[in-house]
């Protein structure tokens, strides 16, 4: 397949995948709230950094440049699925599909095998395993010269990326949960895996990938990690910090009934029609 | 003080020592990375005789801190709605966090683990003894904070 046909068809997926969200958001904003504009911002830009990592002049740079290969990683692996998680996809698909296929659709998401792909030990290892699987062995120089293995390794890291995203920040309906304190602990985990990965590259380079390239890689791949994850630490807290709110007896009226205003609003907004009690 | 207020202060001690403590670790770790990283260069991002073990160990610390630095925050505000801040617990909390953390970077991931040294400079012991001393002096500080502002059961 030469380069102009892939391009093409990246740049069709990805326009359809936008397409089909904003037609998603107007439709069903007609029947319940309004979509957020914010949401389809992060779905479009969030779309719009995965095709630029695997076409255009950062993907053709990433073929011969360690540094340009590690920027698109970020954008493909982290920051894409950032931002689509916060998109919330799951909860506009279940406010436009009709009541049975939502209802299907949710016994999917409770199903035994959606619990295993976002539990967060699973999904830390997919994403930050997969790494170090990529980075330390034959892989890298392998996938350099195989179309096919190239596709696979980047369908991977946008996927463990955005299962790693979802598994620990819940934007969308998440049935199998698990507590505040015990992601926290998994996060720091992948974090350090993360990090260690980074300076281990600083070290030991990829095959054919010269010293110079693998160094500022390595503190692109360390700072740009630390960035993005920064953001996903401070929703975690967020998220944590709005659901321990005291008691609201123990305010006066004044500040009880901001906080009513802003739970309500949060929780329209975090979980919309499809609330899976 | 109202009774209301020092009772949430005293059911929410510990945390305010939690709370002091995670954000001791994030800050020492913000300062080590912004002043001697980032502004000084005098540490360096990798030493060639970085042990495996110190290489685990930094990612370690460095994930925690970046993690305790902000869930500090957020729990500091947890204090705050609560009205449960006692500022003297958590600076003391904060004191003992920021010298541990320090005093466990300048002897165990610097010297031991050989991570990178404080500055590459032919005689380093002056910048280790100020390093240490400083972290010692912030542990005992805050030890000493924590313990004067001990609740009492009367």
């Amino acid at each position: 397949m030469t380069n102009a046909v892939m391009s093409a068809l990246i740049g069709a997926i990805g326009g359809l995948a936008i397409l089909s969200y904003v037609i998603a958001a107007t439709f069903s904003s007609r029947r319940y709230a309004k979509w957020p504009f914010y949401r389809k911002f992060f779905w479009a830009m969030g779309i719009l950094c995965a095709c630029f990592s695997v076409t255009g002049p950062l993907a053709e740079q990433a073929h011969m440049n360690f540094t340009a290969h590690m920027w698109a990683h970020l954008l493909l692996g982290m920051l894409a699925p950032l931002l689509m998680a916060l998109a919330a996809p799951v909860t506009l698909v279940l406010r436009t599909l009709r009541v049975h296929q939502a209802r299907r659709l949710t016994r999917v998401l409770r199903s035994h095998i959606v619990g295993v792909f976002t539990h967060p030990i699973v999904a830390s290892l997919l994403n930050i395993g997969g790494l170090w699987v990529l980075y330390t062995t034959e892989l890298y120089h392998y996938m350099q010269e195989n179309m096919l293995a190239h596709v696979l390794v980047h369908l991977h890291v946008f996927i463990a990326g955005y299962l790693f995203t979802i598994s620990f920040l819940y934007i969308d309906p998440t049935p199998h949960r698990y507590s505040y304190l015990y992601r926290a602990i998994i996060f720091i985990f992948a974090l350090a895996g993360h990090g260690i990965l980074s300076k281990f590259i600083y070290a030991h380079p990829p095959d054919g990938v010269p010293v110079d390239e693998a160094q500022s890689a390595s503190k692109l791949m360390y700072y740009g990690g630390d960035a993005i994850d920064l953001v996903i630490i401070v929703l975690m807290c967020l998220h944590w910090y709005q659901s321990t709110r005291p008691q609201l007896a123990h305010y006066d009226g004044k500040d009880a009934a901001i906080l009513k205003h802003q739970s309500s609003s949060f929780t329209s907004m975090s979980s919309g029609k499809g609330s899976l009690k | 003080m109202t009774d209301r207020q020092h009772n949430a202060t005293h059911t929410y001690a510990s945390r305010n020592v939690w709370t002091g403590f995670l954000f001791g670790v994030g800050f020492v770790a913000f300062i080590d990375e912004m002043v001697f990283h980032q502004l000084l260069h005098w540490h360096h991002f990798y030493d060639q005789s970085t042990t495996d073990v110190g290489l685990i160990s930094d990612g370690f610390f460095h994930a925690f801190s970046w993690f305790a630095t902000v869930g500090a925050f957020f729990l500091f505000a947890d204090l705050r709605r609560r009205r449960a801040f006692w500022p003297l617990k958590t600076l003391g909390g904060t004191l003992l966090g920021a010298g541990a953390f320090q005093l466990y970077d300048g002897l165990i991931q610097h010297k031991v683990m050989r991570l990178h040294q404080i500055r590459y400079v032919p005689d380093v012991l002056p910048y280790d003894l100020v390093w240490n001393i400083s972290a010692a002096v912030m542990i005992m500080a805050g030890l000493l904070l924590i313990k004067r502002t001990r609740v009492r059961h009367d």
